[in-house]
């Protein structure tokens, strides 16, 4: 099936040359990296996390968006999300692949990595996020795969595919909540140490991962022969809608618990990002225009005649991709480290390298995509066309 | 003769071990092939041992002069990069410009409201905020960093100090985001070119990796106590605090005390007399 991959037309050749240039340039800044340590980056003793870590929180969500595909069409046999199943699935893949690609660019010693491996610890949070994050993209390379070559046969796909989707699900909500508690589970960080977290994770995940879905839905319709389904994008912008509103809401609770009960430890994180602390403000105009950008997104889906207008939903649906990105890339990892547990402020802010780095690693990750988009759209044309 | 088969079958199972790409186990045997049969620990019998080591600062002790020689003789001997350390350009050509954001220190000063953030009351009393307060690894007994660690590179040893695998670890920085205390520095960058004179009784660090204070464990092996307590003058006492017999025991027996954080369930074992 991969032959398929390699027969494009100029702008196919176009894209793809264009993404291995931004790997190439993001491969080179890493050697740097590589060679002198993180010191090119602009983490620091007090915030020792930084944008690697953040869009790898980030794509975890948008990996487990893809169960908002999976789960309407396998549970509820909902027949208009057949089309775009597969998209969702390899979504999932090109995003894992994105997420572990971070997590090596953010070690200290990657060539030690098997060390997790080497000495499997089942006390920490991370040897867990390992196990699902890697179970999850084994799970939908194979369950992708597997269903796309038979759709190309046209025979029905092998009967163990079918268990295999059922427990992608529990593995959707499990590399979000286990990323969750990465987080979460650590006494002396305010920002973080709340139940809610997993579950405003997944609320996020379930925004930004099915509105990025309906993104490509309009580029794929654009370059290739295969559409979408206008239905089905329909349903996805009502799914993003829920998800979004659940995702404000519960950051709402978090505002709420942390001023009324007015406890410093808590309270300072939020302040930090709403307002301010101690005159420092770099994330305060990213912070509202994140809620703005969500808000108003939320606005535009409530109001049926706005969610239906085709030329606006891709509009809100970048909308609430990019706000969810700044509130998980920029807030939620900055916030839990500033201020420090020692009341110290110490601000964050990426590199040139770190940003190109970073770039790269997405360029890798939309590769990933392009191929295996371009396999799903080329097998559906051929046997629907 | 049976001995020797014994040996070379243990090598063979050693590199076949490093051929599989090895688990815990097997490597368990391929490190016996390469001294004798049977490993033998040996113990220096001067060793200091506690059933769990602790410290106690007389914050009334901790003066300017104090606190500098602690530092000093706490990082000098454990080959802590200085970043105000002029660079030998020489030796290390090339070197960049630091970032003192990305610093590594074992102890240092802080105020009172940095130490005790959650003791921060609103009319303290006045010497308190001039005080110079040492901070550094609690040695918690419900560390957090231990529990974070994915490769066991943090580690609690018996008596209850928390070391580091230098070796072993993979510089996730996990384990800094579960401090509570700000304890623990990554080496943002090759450390050496900052190291004034190495000291060859402690090893260098090298890039990506984490580390903190190891309450002198290479010490205490070796029946010293640690750097710190050495310089201060009197002002800092480690001891055995599951013994009541011991001096740290009876200097909480004789003090008001307290720890950083406590409510967190940590278990510090860094108390401060008041």
């Amino acid at each position: 099936m991969l032959e398929i991959a390699i027969k494009g037309s100029k702008n196919y050749w176009l894209w793809i040359v264009f993404l291995l240039a931004v790997i190439g340039a993001g491969g080179y800044v890493y050697i740097d990296q590589f060679m002198n340590g993180l010191m090119i980056t602009g983490m620091s003793r007090d915030v020792s996390w930084g944008f690697y870590i953040a869009n790898f929180t980030y794509l975890v969500g948008v990996a487990a968006g893809g169960v908002m595909v999976v789960i309407p069409f396998y549970l509820h046999d909902y027949e208009k999300f057949h089309r775009i199943t597969i998209l969702g699935e390899f979504l999932a893949v090109g995003a894992l692949v994105m997420c572990l690609l971070f997590i090596v660019v953010d070690l200290g010693q990657p060539i030690r990595m098997l060390n997790v491996l080497l000495y499997p610890s089942p006390k920490s949070i991370l040897f867990y996020d390992m196990l699902v994050l890697n179970g999850y993209l084994f799970l939908n390379i194979v369950v992708g795969w597997k269903v796309l070559e038979a759709e190309r046969n046209q025979v029905k796909p092998e009967w163990w595919t079918k268990p295999l989707v059922l427990l992608s699900i529990p593995f959707a909500i499990g590399i979000h909540t286990v990323t969750a508690y990465l987080y979460c589970g650590l006494p002396g960080r305010g920002f973080w140490l709340t139940a809610i977290l997993a579950p405003r994770f997944l609320a996020s995940a379930f925004a930004a991962g099915p509105a990025f879905l309906i993104i490509l839905c309009y580029i794929i319709k654009k370059f290739t022969k295969f559409d979408p389904g206008w239905d089905a994008m329909q349903t996805l912008s009502k799914i993003v809608c829920y998800a979004i509103i659940a995702n404000l809401f519960f950051f709402l609770c978090e505002v709420f618990v942390v001023y009324y009960s007015n406890i410093p430890g808590h309270k300072a994180h939020i302040q930090y990002l709403l307002f301010g602390y101690h005159g420092y403000t770099a994330l305060v105009p990213w912070m509202w225009t994140s809620l703005a950008l969500m808000g108003t997104g939320a606005v535009f889906l409530l109001i049926p005649q706005l969610r239906n207008n085709k030329t606006l939903l891709p509009v809100t649906c970048a909308m609430i991709v990019i706000g969810a990105w700044i509130d998980k890339g920029l807030g939620m990892i900055s916030g839990g480290f500033v201020p420090s547990p020692l009341h110290h402020v110490t601000e964050y802010a990426p590199t040139g390298p770190e940003i190109i780095i970073t770039l790269g690693v997405y360029a890798t990750g939309f590769l990933v995509l392009t191929i295996l988009y371009k396999l799903a759209t080329q097998v559906k044309e051929e046997v629907h066309g | 003769m049976m001995k020797k088969e014994r040996r070379s079958f243990l090598k063979v199972a050693g590199i076949a071990a490093i051929g599989l790409g090895a688990s815990p186990a097997i490597n368990f045997a391929s490190s016996d092939s390469h001294g004798t049969a049977h490993a033998v620990k040996a113990k220096n019998e001067e060793a200091l041992t506690a059933h769990r080591w602790g410290m106690v600062i007389d914050t009334n002790k901790i003066t300017d002069e104090v606190v500098e020689s602690v530092v000093e003789a706490c990082h000098k001997s454990h080959n802590v990069p200085d970043f105000n350390h002029e660079v030998d350009e020489e030796k290390y050509p090339d070197t960049r410009p630091v970032n003192h954001k990305q610093e590594v220190k074992w102890i240092w000063e802080e105020h009172f409201h940095n130490a005790f953030p959650d003791k921060e009351d609103e009319f303290l009393a006045e010497k308190f905020h001039d005080l110079p307060f040492l901070v550094t690894c609690n040695h918690c007994k419900n560390a957090p960093c231990v529990k974070a660690c994915p490769t066991q590179a943090t580690f609690k040893r018996e008596d209850g100090i928390v070391l580091m695998d230098y070796h072993r670890c993979i510089g996730c920085r996990f384990c800094m985001a579960a401090c509570p205390y700000g304890s623990r520095s990554f080496n943002f960058r090759d450390p050496r070119p900052f190291v004034d004179e190495t000291v060859s009784t402690f090893p260098t660090r090298t890039r990506g990796v984490v580390e903190k204070c190891n309450l002198c464990a290479e010490r205490l092996a070796r029946g010293e106590q640690p750097h710190c307590v050495e310089a201060s003058e009197g002002a800092i006492v480690v001891g055995d605090l599951e013994d009541p017999e011991s001096e740290v025991r009876a200097l909480l027996n004789e003090h008001y005390t307290i720890r950083r954080k406590q409510s967190l369930g940590t278990e510090p074992s860094v108390y401060y007399i008041m």
